[in-house]
């Protein structure tokens, strides 16, 4: 590790130190890695394909049949058996481990949808015949993306609100405080089925809505790390050389509320996972189709005869945010004083 | 000789295990019999405290441990006594008093239950038995109208009552060791030598013996039959207590006792004022009532006039509370007050804070912690020149580095330092960068805020001399808060008396060191006298 300085490199000790979350991240970051690249992963086109001496990307360009020698102008669906053979006669495909994209219909499958797992559909379908895995994998790369953003924009707000409340104190604080009183008060769940009527909830409106509503989870423990800091001598040496309060906010009280907000943040990121994929269960989320964990939980509760459906979705959310936990944990671990600096008391 | 009460062999005290073990006190031994006094001094990190903690086992184990030694009370051994054992000799035989008079009771309970427990658990009193007891046991530690104090919480009660309240639970159950560490150095220094003559007077009447742990020599002559002396968690001295005090065998005994500042302040010239003061208050409103009405004012500093020539050290002596630091900061425009504040002639109280920021570059501060007033993720370069880029001084980062050197070389460091982070240098070194940092934008008047007083005594004494070359060369006023005697009459031309925020006596040092007029000022000195 580069350039950490010795606290940092302690912590980090500690958090390598708790066996548990470290393998937790590993696994998450392995999992989210495979994740990202879904396209590649999951796709009803193949990654490459080679026809009549030239090379082609299916997953990144968009080639009409006419390209293969077929009758359409319109893009080639390489699932066709008649696409197929056509480009088989004149060179290969090459084909990423599932063959679906997650809105595949699988027209084909043997028995009726929802279609248990198979060796077609590792996981079944559900039941508009769309294979699991692949929706499992672009619903796990949704969620986590969703929720890393909605963490890191929350948390920018919210360490921005709570520094200017806790460095400036009186009347500023008073009022910052009701009004995150009345406004954590506000009934957020009805307010998102109120809103998901006026807009089609897309993505980034759903981000910005719950945005309104959690970047308050970090405005208390900022606020109280700024109020101790700035009776600091240092804090007051600086205003005794005429440094500016923006300036001391940054350079000298900051550093102090991130062990609290970086000790936090793995807990906002798996509330945000869960307040996603329950929007998506009661149907107010992301639009129709997407693929979502959440969205998979409801089939499986309207198809209790599929158990495969609640079960993949069950344990993708059990696994995924009990990883979150667990490094949350050995994060919190880190940053705990008691433990990095010998623990005497 | 009988056979003593207590007796230490060989032992150490050892935190942490394998290869990350931090040994904090090595290979002690000693002894102590009934109704003697012996004193356990050394520095900071010297290992007394772990080593009197030790005696109860109050340490925090399992991370502490004893790889060697023995303890024996009255012959029997404490190390390998059973929990139980333990707890019953706790309270009964041994008494303890802390330092922290504030934090060492419980402020959710009244003073009569907090003592009746301990009477309740070791001796089986019944309530009013013990209320019985607990009154007599207040007016034997001397606290004003015992009776009606029963009902009373912790934070009603001043700093030195709290300390009273203290003794009486250690010494309820007629302890026959009790032991005090530190039990004097959070308090005045009037209230000081009222405890050490109440723990003097207990001992003789009760008949204990006494550990008493401290770091402050002269506190310890007072009260102490025989010295151990210890460095770094080694025994380095043992003896009598005339014996150590006129001739101790030990270099860093002398040193110890050798460190007292001496010498006064180069005389300063006749010249106008650089800062005056008229009638500065600073009063925080007491809010009561539904409405949070104002009902009545704490009157911090309470209309101080003051004045300050170029060249002059004015030190400001009261004990907490009197609203010392507070004038300081009234001063520095850290917090708001009332009155005027002329500095070079212009009225600054009134100032906004833009107006303000040239003038903060001839107004500076040092603060008392050393260890709070640098930022811990800053390095030293960076922490003094902070200043440098605020005023654009000097040209580029290049320049500002080089005079951020220069000011390091100037309080004695080695310039390289300025790479390294505060957490790395010794206090007396980090008080050095803080005034560093005050120098380097070439300052005219300096706040110091006790800069002295979290230090150890020999470092105190180099700083002082540190802050007199200064002045000298350059010219610098200083305002020199302390509640430290001695110190303040090595650097101080004229010095204020400070009680209740108001000044009950202002003249030359010489003047209030050797004919003090205010009956306040002749107490402060009579007890700094007889401790120091």
């Amino acid at each position: 590790m580069p350039r950490l300085n010795p606290i940092n490199q302690r912590r980090w000790a500690q958090f390598r130190a708790n066996r548990r979350g470290w393998w937790s991240l590993w696994l998450f970051l392995v999992m989210f890695t495979v994740t990202l690249f879904a396209e590649f992963v999951a796709n009803d086109r193949p990654l490459l394909v080679h026809f009549d001496g030239d090379w082609y990307l299916p997953a990144v360009v968009s080639y009409p049949e006419t390209t293969f020698g077929g009758d359409f102008p319109t893009e080639a669906d390489y699932r066709d058996p008649f696409v197929a053979e056509l480009i088989e006669a004149e060179g290969w495909m090459l084909w990423p481990p599932v063959r679906y994209h997650y809105d595949t219909i699988n027209y084909d499958s043997e028995s009726a949808a929802p279609a248990p797992p198979s060796r077609q559909n590792w996981l079944g379908t559900d039941d508009q015949g769309r294979d699991v895995l692949a929706r499992l994998i672009y619903g796990f790369r949704i969620s986590v993306l969703f929720g890393l953003a909605l963490t890191l924009a929350s948390s920018l707000i919210g360490v921005a609100v709570g520094a200017v409340q806790g460095y400036f104190g009186g009347r500023v604080d008073l009022f910052g405080q009701r009004f995150i009183e009345i406004w954590a008060g506000l009934p957020v769940l009805y307010l998102l089925i109120i809103m998901a009527g006026f807009v089609q909830p897309s993505f980034w409106w759903l981000l910005g809505i719950m945005l309104l509503f959690s970047w308050t989870q970090l405005v208390g423990v900022v606020r109280a790390e700024f109020l101790r800091v700035r009776n600091f001598d240092y804090v007051k040496a600086a205003r005794a050389l005429g440094v500016k309060d923006r300036v001391i906010m940054v350079r000298h009280a900051l550093p102090n509320a991130m062990v609290a907000t970086v000790t936090f943040m793995p807990f906002i990121l798996t509330g945000s996972i869960t307040t996603l994929t329950s929007l998506d269960f009661l149907g107010f989320g992301l639009p129709p189709g997407s693929p979502s964990l959440g969205e998979l939980l409801a089939q499986g509760k309207a198809n209790l005869q599929a158990p495969w459906l609640g079960l993949t979705a069950f344990f993708t959310l059990a696994i995924m945010l009990s990883l979150l936990v667990f490094i949350g944990e050995a994060a919190r671990d880190a940053f705990d004083p008691r433990k990095t600096l010998g623990g005497r008391s | 000789m009988s056979a003593p009460l207590l007796e230490i062999d060989n032992l150490t005290v050892c935190f942490g295990r394998g290869a990350e073990a931090v040994i904090a006190a090595r290979g002690v031994s000693l002894a102590l019999s009934a109704g003697e006094t012996l004193a356990l001094v050394g520095e900071s990190g010297s290992g007394k405290s772990v080593t009197a903690l030790s005696i109860p086992q109050l340490l925090p184990y399992p991370q502490a441990s004893h790889p060697t030694g023995a303890i024996r009370f009255e012959g029997e051994s404490l190390l390998d006594a059973s929990s139980e054992r333990l707890r019953a000799l706790r309270g009964r035989a041994f008494g303890m008093v802390f330092q922290e008079p504030m934090t060492s009771l419980n402020p959710l309970h009244t003073i009569e239950k907090q003592i009746g427990e301990t009477l309740r658990i070791h001796q089986g009193l019944t309530a009013s038995q013990a209320r019985a007891r607990i009154i007599e046991l207040l007016e034997l530690v001397r606290l004003p109208e015992a009776g009606a104090r029963l009902g009373a919480f912790p934070h009603q009660l001043s700093g030195g009552q709290r300390q009273r309240v203290m003794i009486a639970m250690a010494i309820a159950n007629h302890p026959r060791l009790l032991i005090a560490d530190e039990p004097t150095t959070a308090l005045d220094v009037t209230i000081q030598a009222e405890i050490l003559e109440l723990l003097a007077d207990l001992k003789q009447r009760l008949g204990m013996a006494m550990l008493f742990i401290s770091h402050d020599l002269n506190v310890v002559r007072r009260i102490a039959d025989r010295v151990v002396v210890m460095q770094s968690g080694e025994l380095v001295e043992t003896g009598s207590m005339t014996q150590v005090f006129s001739e101790p065998a030990q270099p860093y005994t002398q040193m110890l006792l050798a460190a007292e500042p001496e010498g006064r302040p180069a005389p300063v010239r006749d010249a106008p004022a650089l800062l005056e003061t008229r009638g500065l208050r600073v009063w925080f409103p007491h809010r009561g009532g539904l409405l949070k009405r104002v009902t009545g004012h704490l009157k911090a500093v309470d209309g101080v006039d003051l004045s300050i020539r170029p060249g002059e050290t004015v030190g400001v002596v009261g004990e907490s509370g009197s609203g010392k630091t507070t004038l300081g900061m009234a001063l520095l425009r850290l917090q708001s007050a009332r009155g005027e504040i002329l500095f070079n002639g212009q009225d600054i109280a009134r100032l906004g804070k833009r107006a303000l920021r040239p003038l903060r570059r001839e107004l500076q501060v040092v603060f008392q912690d050393p260890f709070g007033s640098l930022s811990p993720r800053l390095s030293v370069g960076q922490i003094i020149g902070e200043g440098l880029g605020v005023h654009r001084v000097g040209r580029d980062p290049a320049e500002r580095g080089a005079l951020a050197r220069e000011a390091l070389a100037e309080v004695g460091l080695d310039p390289a330092l300025a790479e390294r982070f505060p957490h790395e240098l010794s206090g007396g070194q980090r008080q050095r960068v803080a005034v560093a940092r005050a120098i380097v934008l070439k300052p005219r008047l300096v706040v110091l805020d006790e800069p002295t007083s979290a230090l150890d005594r020999s470092v105190q004494v180099q700083l002082v001399e540190l802050l007199r070359t200064l002045q000298s060369r350059h010219g610098l006023s200083y305002l020199f808060i302390s509640h430290d005697l001695t110190i303040v009459r090595a650097m101080s031309h004229s010095v204020l008396v400070m009680q209740a925020g108001q000044v009950v006596e202002a003249g030359s040092a010489e003047q209030i060191f050797t004919a003090p007029q205010a009956p306040y000022t002749q107490r402060l000195l009579s007890a700094a006298l007889r401790t120091g």
